[in-house]
């Protein structure tokens, strides 16, 4: 018996092929996207509830204002966006307990014990023609503050930044260092600015 | 040395391509693996903010888009004063059937999921970052009237340079 020799496939044609399918996928999906800064929106209003006043201590608010030409003001103050993050940050830490800076209550938090966890909340106004990507710089910003507060505290108590703690810490810490931004009704500068 | 030359011509020898296509699949399907079909054509221009604190959403079934931007034809349904769509499903909506597309939309797309997964659906606001703020809040203000609070303002990666 002879054996027979089995002539060499020509595969140059197969690797054109999935040449032609590689680049018809690269083109024609997007890589996952499905990412941003999750919010939470208050829940509707109910028709009968009357507007209640809460009494919030002046200190305790930091009145973020966002105009029409996309400038910041802050308690009053007109600041770069630059800016927000160090400010929301003292606002947020007050650590050397200034009475102008927001006050703080001692509360038992799992995990870490008595905390004392600031009361403070930024209330953020926008204008109508505010530009959705300045909206989203001043959230970043803000969010960027406290996840470095949230950061430094993870540190202090379990040694490891706030992403590599496991769930119960992190709830711990998120707790200790709330995140509160309010929202207030947008303004209309259009509309005689009301 | 000139002993060891061979006489002749050299012949180049062909080259085995059976193992470049095995290169090229294991692309195809890492590709096809981590990729996923834009799952409705795109109806206005949507170039998403960049940010650096931004998430990841925790699963991809959960999230219902809604694409706010400037329209690409001519012919889309605008809102008032007409320089912005609002895009949900397949289609721009128009200004009087707002408040009705939205809730029916939030409607089919709680229905649609699981009784528990329901409440962890969550709202991706698509907004192109040329956007005026006021249609992202006339939107908002539908979401919450239907009770869907769980929302996401969808940005890009922002690279830092420091």
């Amino acid at each position: 018996m002879s054996k027979r020799k089995t002539p060499g496939l020509n595969t140059g044609a197969m690797s054109d092929i999935s040449f032609l399918l590689l680049t018809f996928f690269l083109l024609t999906s997007s890589i996952n996207t499905e990412q941003g800064i999750p919010r939470k929106l208050p829940p509707p209003k109910k028709e009968d509830a009357q507007d209640l006043k809460v009494d919030i201590n002046k200190r305790n608010v930091l009145n973020v204002l966002v105009n029409f030409r996309d400038e910041i003001s802050v308690n009053g103050d007109e600041i770069m966006i630059t800016d927000l993050k160090a400010r929301a940050k003292e606002f947020f830490a007050n650590p050397s307990n200034d009475p102008s800076l927001p006050e703080k209550v001692s509360k038992p938090i799992d995990g870490i014990g008595d905390f004392q966890v600031s009361k403070g909340v930024v209330s953020l106004t926008n204008d109508q023609g505010t530009s959705y990507n300045m909206y989203v710089q001043v959230q970043n910003e803000l969010q960027r503050a406290v996840n470095e507060l949230r950061d430094e505290t993870a540190l202090l108590y379990f040694g490891k930044k706030f992403d590599g703690l496991d769930s119960a810490a992190q709830r711990a810490v998120s707790a200790a260092i709330p995140m509160s931004i309010s929202e207030a009704p947008p303004i209309d500068y259009s509309n005689n600015g009301k | 040395m000139s002993r060891f030359r061979k006489e002749g011509k050299k012949e180049t020898p062909e080259l085995n391509m059976g193992s470049m296509s095995d290169i090229i699949f294991m692309f195809l399907f890492f590709f096809m693996v981590i990729t996923t079909m834009r799952e409705a054509s795109l109806k206005v221009h949507f170039q998403p903010p960049q940010a650096t604190e931004i998430q990841k959403l925790e699963k991809k079934s959960l999230v219902a888009n809604i694409y706010i931007g400037a329209p690409i034809a001519k012919n889309e349904n605008t809102l008032p004063p007409g320089e912005v769509s609002v895009q949900l499903n397949d289609q721009t909506i128009k200004a009087e059937d707002l408040k009705r597309d939205v809730r029916d939309f939030i409607g089919t797309e709680k229905e649609s999921r699981d009784a528990q997964d329901r409440d962890r659906l969550t709202f991706s606001l698509k907004v192109d970052k040329d956007v005026q703020m006021r249609y992202v809040n006339t939107i908002k203000q539908e979401l919450r009237a239907n009770n869907a609070l769980k929302i996401n303002y969808a940005a890009g990666k922002k690279v830092e340079k420091n």
